[in-house]
């Protein structure tokens, strides 16, 4: 025995003569990237302090952006169309049609003048229309031209339609050497394959494992500390602790309702590393639970059991009890439902307009050209979206906190809530849309086609009371 | 995320299309990613289901009219070339029009071909006529249940009265032209493509 001991032991020194030295070396190794992970990114991210690391390579960032497509452009520029004309010609016909016909409906949506569309909309009005293609002298009945408007407007809205686009990823007018946003790809230049190449290589070898280790350890420390928190017995130093682990003073104060445009799990992440606030969520198992357990134990948080949210009072008191009760933190909810891709605002659902509280309303907007925080959920999974986030160049964001907005004596739900969408859509430069976000996996409702075929029975029949539209 | 959309796209056909349907090169493009955003089920053609996942669309009254002029007799699918074709008669006019297609031997969006889409909406069972029950069917699509039947049905007789000019108590087409001779079918039919 000892023999093969004998043996063995020499066999390991041959085949690994420098086991020792490969272990010490990964072990340095290891605990200067832990280090340096340590001292550079955590730390500084508690105690609120930047090295300005981030503004240096945004701005690197940017001018390699507009560096490369504009090789793109000037390929396309010698195959047909001028870019640059095609561009100055969409704001041309934009601003003409608003000069021509300066009518607005309240219900039309609203156009970026930037969007790369694909045609250019008459933002006039059923009536309007109508009246407009009937022969002069015609009384208002029915002309066989009638259907040309419906007709336009159908085909119209297959070529381009306001809401299906706002539920995939949002297209870009520069390239930013991602290939998922690249939509006419096509072998350009060597140059720009080159660079995408060395894109790649950073993204996936430094980038994403550098995200990937503070996401672990973020988690973990999170998972930890608040467990350490919940061991404290009063109320009153528990918040004063947690106040210090999240840092900096709330803006939304207690007793009131935050609301914010939804584009992806990572705005609560956004929101919670500025203040503090109590999340509304269905509970769930796995990785998700344990943070949400964990989380409860710092601060009381909302979770309901998926029956439960389909009962709406039942909801809704629980919401207007963790409101009145003044120490606990402002609730953060998302009334849009699902995720929208950033490019508009879509409509809020009343539930948590009704409680009667202040609003506290938040526009939060992505810069895509450094990384697309969009979350189609019904094409990617939560694991490739994290990926996908994790080897993006960097996801920037500006947040606005808007000042505080209380229900009007005059106005319902509804209209309060279109309200404070309407100021969010505003501040974030994104597209107002009356719109419902359950569109995303619904069918519309059947009330919608009833209204327009009301309009049209109306201008058809003269009717001269001015019925308002339900 | 994205679509690699044009890289499916051969030059021929394209070159094919354009021919066809005058549109410009880069409008074929951006159609084709239009057409490849809606085919859900990534199969080179639409289904009825994927045009009426558009919302605009499922709420325009007309709306089953429209998705069926794109699919031809018995068809369930349309392709990106019978797609190009129904919205090139959508197509504005232009004067020096070289291309000849469609079923008069004119370019697809000639004022005749537009009208022949509208007459299409009306006329179901592609008899060249509007009987009085087609244009009572198209009616009722656009007005739902706000006007009573008996003033539908006067509003159908008067319009046949005043468009039919042999007294077969239908709309033929030449019909339907003369009555809409003053209307400006030319833009009130076209979209406003950019580039």
């Amino acid at each position: 025995m000892s023999v093969q001991q004998m043996k063995w032991s020499t066999m390991e020194s041959y085949l690994f003569p420098f086991d020792s030295l490969i272990c010490m070396l990964l072990g340095i190794s290891f605990t200067v990237w832990f280090t340096l992970l340590l001292v550079f990114i955590i730390v500084p991210a508690i105690l609120g302090v930047s090295f300005g690391i981030r503004r240096l390579y945004m701005k690197s960032l940017i001018k390699l952006f507009e560096g490369s497509p504009g090789r793109q452009q000037q390929q396309q520029m010698l195959r047909t169309e001028l870019f640059y004309t095609e561009r100055s010609f969409t704001l041309e016909a934009w601003a003409t049609l608003r000069m021509e016909r300066g009518a607005k409906e309240k219900n039309q949506h609203l156009y970026k003048p930037y969007s790369n569309g694909i045609i250019a909309k008459e933002p006039m009005s059923l009536e309007q229309e109508i009246q407009e293609m009937r022969r002069e002298g015609a009384e208002p009945e029915f002309d066989m031209s009638d259907i040309f408007y419906f007709c336009r407007r159908g085909v119209e809205s297959i070529v381009d339609d306001e809401v299906t686009k706002r539920f995939t990823a949002e297209e870009l007018e520069s390239w930013n050497l991602l290939t998922r946003s690249n939509y006419n790809f096509h072998h350009i230049s060597t140059r720009l394959t080159a660079l995408w190449g060395a894109g790649v290589l950073i993204r996936y070898g430094f980038l994403l494992p550098l995200r990937v280790t503070l996401a672990f350890t973020g988690v973990g420390l999170l998972v930890v500390l608040s467990s350490i928190i919940g061991l404290f017995p009063s109320g009153r130093i528990k918040n004063y602790v947690s106040d210090k682990v999240h840092l900096i003073e709330n803006k939304p104060r207690n007793g009131g309702i935050c609301v914010a445009n939804h584009t992806s799990p990572i705005d609560v992440i956004i929101l919670a590393s500025d203040g503090c606030y109590a999340m509304v969520g269905q509970v769930h198992g796995g990785l998700m639970g344990v943070i949400q357990r964990a989380m409860v134990k710092a601060c009381p948080h909302i979770w309901f059991e998926r029956s439960e949210v389909k009962d709406r009072h039942l909801v809704a008191k629980r919401l207007s009890d963790h409101v009145a009760d003044e120490s606990k933190l402002p609730i953060l909810i998302f009334p849009e439902g699902t995720c929208i891709n950033n490019t508009s605002v879509m409509m809020f659902k009343k539930g948590s307009f009704e409680i009667g509280c202040t609003v506290y309303p938040v526009a939060i907007k992505y810069d895509p050209r450094f990384g697309d925080a969009f979350w189609n959920s019904s094409k990617f999974g939560m694991v490739n979206y994290l990926l996908h986030m994790m080897s993006s160049w960097a996801i920037v964001c500006s947040v606005w906190y808007l000042p505080p907005m209380s229900r009007r004596e005059d106005e319902d739900a509804v209209q309060f809530a279109n309200r404070v969408k309407a100021a969010i859509a505003r501040k974030g430069g994104l597209a107002d849309l009356l719109w419902d976000g359950g569109l995303k996996r619904d069918k519309v409702k059947e009330v919608f086609k009833e209204e327009q075929q009301k309009l049209y029975s109306k201008v058809l029949v003269g009717s001269s009371e001015d019925r308002s539209r339900s | 995320m994205g679509s690699r959309a044009s890289s499916l796209l051969r030059e021929e056909d394209i070159e094919e299309i354009k021919k066809e349907t005058g549109f410009s090169h880069s409008q074929i493009t951006r159609l084709y990613s239009r057409f490849h955003s809606l085919d859900k089920g990534e199969n080179g053609a639409l289904s009825r289901e994927d045009f009426q996942r558009i919302p605009e669309l499922a709420i325009n009254p007309l709306g089953d009219r429209i998705i069926n002029a794109f699919f031809p007799e018995g068809e369930d699918q349309v392709n990106f070339r019978g797609f190009m074709r129904t919205l090139a008669h959508f197509r504005p006019v232009e004067d020096n029009e070289k291309n000849k297609d469609g079923a008069t031997g004119e370019p697809l969006n000639s004022r005749t071909n537009k009208l022949l889409f509208a007459f299409r909406l009306y006329d179901l069972d592609r008899d060249d006529k509007i009987s009085r029950d087609e244009l009572l069917q198209v009616l009722r699509m656009m007005v739902g249940v706000n006007i009573s039947d008996e003033q539908l049905g006067s509003i159908a007789d008067r319009t046949i009265q005043e468009a039919d000019t042999n007294g077969d108590m239908c709309i033929s087409f030449n019909e339907f032209t003369k009555v809409l001779e003053k209307v400006d079918v030319e833009q009130k039919m076209s979209i406003r493509f950019l580039h």
